[in-house]
């Protein structure tokens, strides 16, 4: 019998992933993975394309057989369950409707399947979760891409699982109804409170939608956490990169001065806190967001480290913030963020600057790494 | 094949029937279990006949279905079949491959129409294109006997207008019989060039009048490139049957317009099982030589 | 004038269209009218008075009608079993990877390459050289159609299932279907349009096939083979009477399915 997920037989508990691994022929896809995601939270799996997120999420519905490593659900051990006997449901990529059913009998499945006689109440009831009521005896393909959306997440949502999995659920959708089906994906899961594995290349879409990101690149995790942790303390450049931008000044590590490291960046000499350091000496890239950049008057007195002074190459005005391109005295260009507050006037292309930033806002990463990876990739923002 | 080189983790507390704990076996028996009945039936009624058939194509010539036959590697059944047979088998060639050309001439526009002019009429057009499968082939080509008949109005009008001599006539001609294989192969030619036509995006041909090509050269340049397999499977599809058709040949023809198949035909009518396997066999290597290099050169290997 | 042009252009594609279409209808139109014609001498095969007799007694005609049933006979068998065997081959060949998958694809697509005198012969070959020349007739020609029908049953099936996407069974499964259930209730009714062409496609070459039957038939005759034997001798009218039937038969099935269709679409 499938643990029945109606009544919740066996306790909710986390989804864990031991070790999980996936192979086709020579290829490792997902590559011993390690996570956890605790019941009840808004999880997101982000990375680009082709990074292992679907061959993940379709190990924990069942859908592949993973090549070594564990899918565990609370207490159970469900890495060889099969998929309909999984209290998991999924949200596919371009949905999966089927085509041959009505939207009624498309929501009504699941729970046919488990054995329910009478469906007529609970597939209403989620019909009008999701704002369908009057679309019950239409075909998928009478439907428009946000309404297929929602039929897809309501025939999942009704079977009450323990983890809904969501495989780029909003791809499909125009940038309009995607902002607005993020905000009703995030209220449905606030009401209904349970676990969402959410899938995404859209960092963007994961920030404001996550309570915890899971960041994943080449088939591994790179960094776990709370969307502000992953801004603001990037463990790794290809996650500075991915989420948000980010300047990475090759510098090297001089020592320790208190809680303080001191650094040589490009001959300037600055000081962070050791706690943001992923390194604690030899060479490193030293990382500051655009927005914490700050640029002066030269000569202007200022508080915070000093990268010297800078020429301005590029300036691109967006309305809220104006974007500076700088080039510093090393060579290097940097990308500087300044809010609209009118307080000071804009400056123009050739201006010299004075480029500073506080230490509390950088973040040191290990040099081996490649300083542009995630640049390119595929993220939508 | 999966193969699990991490223990798979034993666990108390499975699912009640236990069967999450260990991998799943794949079966790949299901698949021959699905195959095997139909897979047998050809290999067993398709082709052993074949291997039977050159078996037959060497016997002893002098044996009869009385005497049955020996097998004595008589290589030399291809050659007096070649040597008496040979003109109907250069005059069956060249009536389909003309029947064939026709087929494409006349298909051509009309699977053209209906994949981009008929609009809403597309669908029915596609019914009218099979419904003449529906009359019995044999029927059908009855019905052009008639037509073709000494005193039909086609003779009459051919003759008005000084297309054929007086006395002339058209049924039991050549012409006759190749006008019998192209009606009745045309739908076979007109129905694949409809489904590659009508895969072509039709943004394709605007962007092709878009960048200064006339209607003329975005068809030489796009469309019928991008048809070809569909020719490519046209032309093979009227061919092939023509090739070894017989009926159009009897029906419409005389004794002067034989073509291979009726050759065949009557060799086993009156039991020349060697002579007649020898025939077949030679009819049969000659098509899968000619679809492969005609493949091969269209580049359209897929097809298969 | 260029206006001009254009709409020749235009039309004359489809002009020339409406022509061919026209031409595959010349011999139809004269099947339906010797199906009421009474010929002037029993020999003539020529168009001359109006009758409707041949309507009335279709099965005048000696052999006609246990021809048809015959033909019905085959058809439906045939049509079953390649049908069935068809079906589990395209499913086995686009769901299951397995060795051999090469081997068999040229194994299915040689019958559809074969002239149909070459498959004939050779089974009749077969059959003559393990002692069933005595026994030709109707279960070697079902044989035979259902030989012949098979492959381009494995073809439609493919084609449709190919087009299907198997994510819908593992959504299904997400969704607590078994195995079993997912094929039945949703495999399964979105492959049937594809298995109901594919069965008519078959009953249709196995209801017109001659020349392989000629080959297998032995004493049993089917309706092509009736026809065949009259066309040596007189030709009598009423082979009009069951081509212009069936021609009827098939366009009304065709156009009210596409109605139904049409209608079902309209409704939602
Ligand atoms: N069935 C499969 N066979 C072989 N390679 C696969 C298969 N499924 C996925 N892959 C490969 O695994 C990698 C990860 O795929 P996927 O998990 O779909 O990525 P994502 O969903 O992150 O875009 C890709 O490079 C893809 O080509
Ligand atoms: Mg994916």
């Amino acid at each position: 019998m499938p643990a029945d997920p109606v009544s919740g037989a066996p306790p909710p508990g986390d989804l864990q992933l031991l070790s999980l691994t996936k192979r086709f022929g020579e290829f490792t896809a997902v590559d011993d993975l390690d996570l956890v995601v605790p019941a009840g939270s808004f999880f997101a799996l982000l990375g680009p394309s082709g990074c292992g997120k679907t061959t993940t999420l379709r190990m924990v519905a069942g859908l592949e057989v993973p090549t070594t490593g564990e899918v565990r659900l609370g207490e159970q051990d469900i890495t060889w369950a099969k998929p309909y006997k999984r209290p998991v449901n999924t949200v596919f990529q371009s949905y999966a409707l089927f085509p041959h059913l009505t939207v009624y009998e498309n929501v009504a499945f699941g729970l046919r399947r488990q054995g329910r006689k009478e469906v007529t109440e609970p597939v209403r009831d989620m019909l009008r979760l999701v704002e369908l009521e009057s679309f019950g005896a239409r075909k998928p393909a009478q439907l428009s891409g946000g309404q297929q959306q929602r039929v897809a997440l309501a025939r999942a949502l009704i079977n009450q699982p323990q983890v809904l999995l969501l495989d780029e659920p909003l791809g499909a959708l125009d940038l309009k109804l995607r902002r607005q089906m993020q905000i009703e994906l995030k209220s449905i899961q606030g009401e209904v409170g349970t676990t969402f594995v959410h899938v995404t290349h859209d960092q963007e879409e994961a920030m404001t939608m996550a309570d915890t990101i899971a960041v994943m690149h080449r088939g591994v995790i790179e960094q776990m956490g709370s969307p502000a942790e992953l801004y603001e303390s990037p463990r790794t450049t290809f996650v500075a990169n991915f989420l948000g931008q980010s300047n990475l000044v090759p510098c090297a590590i001089n020592g320790r001065d208190g809680g303080d490291l001191v650094i040589d960046a490009q001959g300037a000499l600055v000081r962070m806190p050791a706690e943001r350091a992923q390194v604690h000496q030899g060479k490193a890239w030293l990382g500051v967001r655009p927005e914490k950049i700050i640029l002066g008057s030269p000569g202007e007195d200022l508080p915070g480290n000093s990268l010297g002074e800078a020429r301005i190459v590029d300036v691109s005005f967006v309305g809220v913030s104006t974007q500076y391109l700088v080039r510093t005295s090393w060579g290097q260009e940097l990308m500087a963020f300044e809010q609209n507050t009118g307080a000071r006037p804009l400056m123009r292309a050739g201006d010299q600057v004075h480029v500073r930033f506080a230490g509390a806002h950088a973040f040191l990463l290990d040099h081996d790494q490649d300083a542009r990876a995630g640049v390119d990739e595929d993220s939508a923002a | 094949m999966t193969s699990s080189a991490g223990a798979p983790s034993v666990a108390p507390e499975l699912a009640p029937d236990g069967d999450a704990s260990s991998p799943p076996r794949r079966r790949r028996s299901s698949a021959w279990f699905l195959l095997l009945p139909g897979a047998l039936w050809l290999v067993a009624f398709f082709l052993t006949p074949m291997v039977q058939l050159v078996a037959t194509s060497l016997y002893d010539p002098s044996g009869s279905e009385e005497t049955g036959y020996a097998m004595t590697w008589a290589w030399g059944n291809y050659v007096d079949a070649l040597d008496f047979y040979l003109e109907p088998f250069v005059r069956g060639f060249a009536y389909s491959a003309i029947a064939t050309a026709l087929c494409l001439v006349i298909g051509y526009p009309l699977a053209y129409a209906i994949a981009f002019k008929a609009g809403r009429w597309k669908n029915l057009m596609l019914v009218l294109v099979i419904a003449p499968f529906f009359t019995s082939f044999l029927v059908r080509t009855l019905a052009w006997k008639l037509i073709l008949s000494d005193n039909g109005f086609v003779v009459g009008i051919a003759k008005t207008l000084g297309l054929i001599a007086d006395d002339g006539r058209l049924l039991a001609t050549g012409f006759a019989v190749v006008a019998g294989l192209t009606y009745n192969f045309l739908p076979f030619m007109v129905l694949p060039l409809y489904v590659s036509l009508e895969k072509i995006d039709h943004r394709l041909i605007e962007a092709a009048g878009d960048l200064y090509s006339s209607p003329a050269q975005g068809f030489r340049k796009v469309t019928l490139p991008l048809s070809m397999p569909g020719v490519v499977a046209g032309t093979l599809l009227t061919f092939i049957p023509s090739a070894g058709d017989f009926i159009n040949a009897q029906l419409l023809g005389d004794t002067t317009t034989q073509m291979i198949g009726n050759v065949i035909e009557s060799r086993f009518e009156v039991g020349d099982y060697p002579a007649a396997a020898a025939l077949s066999v030679t009819l049969m290597v000659l098509i899968v030589a000619m679809v492969a290099i005609y493949i091969r050169r269209a580049g359209t290997e897929e097809l298969l | 004038m260029i206006r001009l042009g254009r709409w020749v252009s235009d039309h004359a594609i489809m002009a020339i269209g409406a022509v061919v279409l026209a031409y595959m209808f010349v011999p139809i139109v004269i099947v339906v009218l010797m199906s009421f014609n009474r010929p002037a001498s029993r020999s003539a095969y020529t168009l001359d008075a109006f009758t409707l007799d041949n309507w009335l007694h279709p099965c005048e005609p000696e052999g006609l009608c246990s021809s048809l049933v015959t033909s019905m006979q085959i058809g439906l068998l045939a049509t079953f079993a390649s049908t069935v065997l068809g079906t589990l081959m395209a499913f086995a060949l686009v769901r299951h990877s397995f060795r051999g998958r090469a081997a068999t694809n040229v194994v299915i697509f040689l019958p559809m390459a074969s002239p149909e005198v070459v498959m004939g012969a050779s089974l009749l070959a077969l059959f003559v050289s393990v002692g069933f020349g005595g026994v030709l007739g109707f279960w070697t020609i079902l044989v035979a159609h259902i030989m012949f029908c098979l492959s381009f049953v494995v073809v439609t099936v493919r084609a449709r299932l190919q087009g299907m996407d198997s994510r819908l069974e593992q959504a299904a499964m997400d969704l607590y279907a078994t195995e079993a259930q997912a094929f039945w209730r949703v495999t399964f009714p979105l492959v049937f349009p594809g298995i109901l062409s594919a069965a008519l496609l078959a009953f249709a070459l196995s209801f017109d096939d001659f020349i392989i039957t000629n080959f297998n038939s032995g004493q049993t005759t089917t309706f092509p083979m009736f026809v065949w034997g009259a066309a040596q001798r007189d030709v009598p009218m009423q082979i009009n009477v069951v081509g212009t039937a069936m021609f009827a038969l098939a366009v009304v099935a065709v156009l009210s399915g596409e109605m139904l269709r049409r209608r079902r679409e309209r409704v939602q």
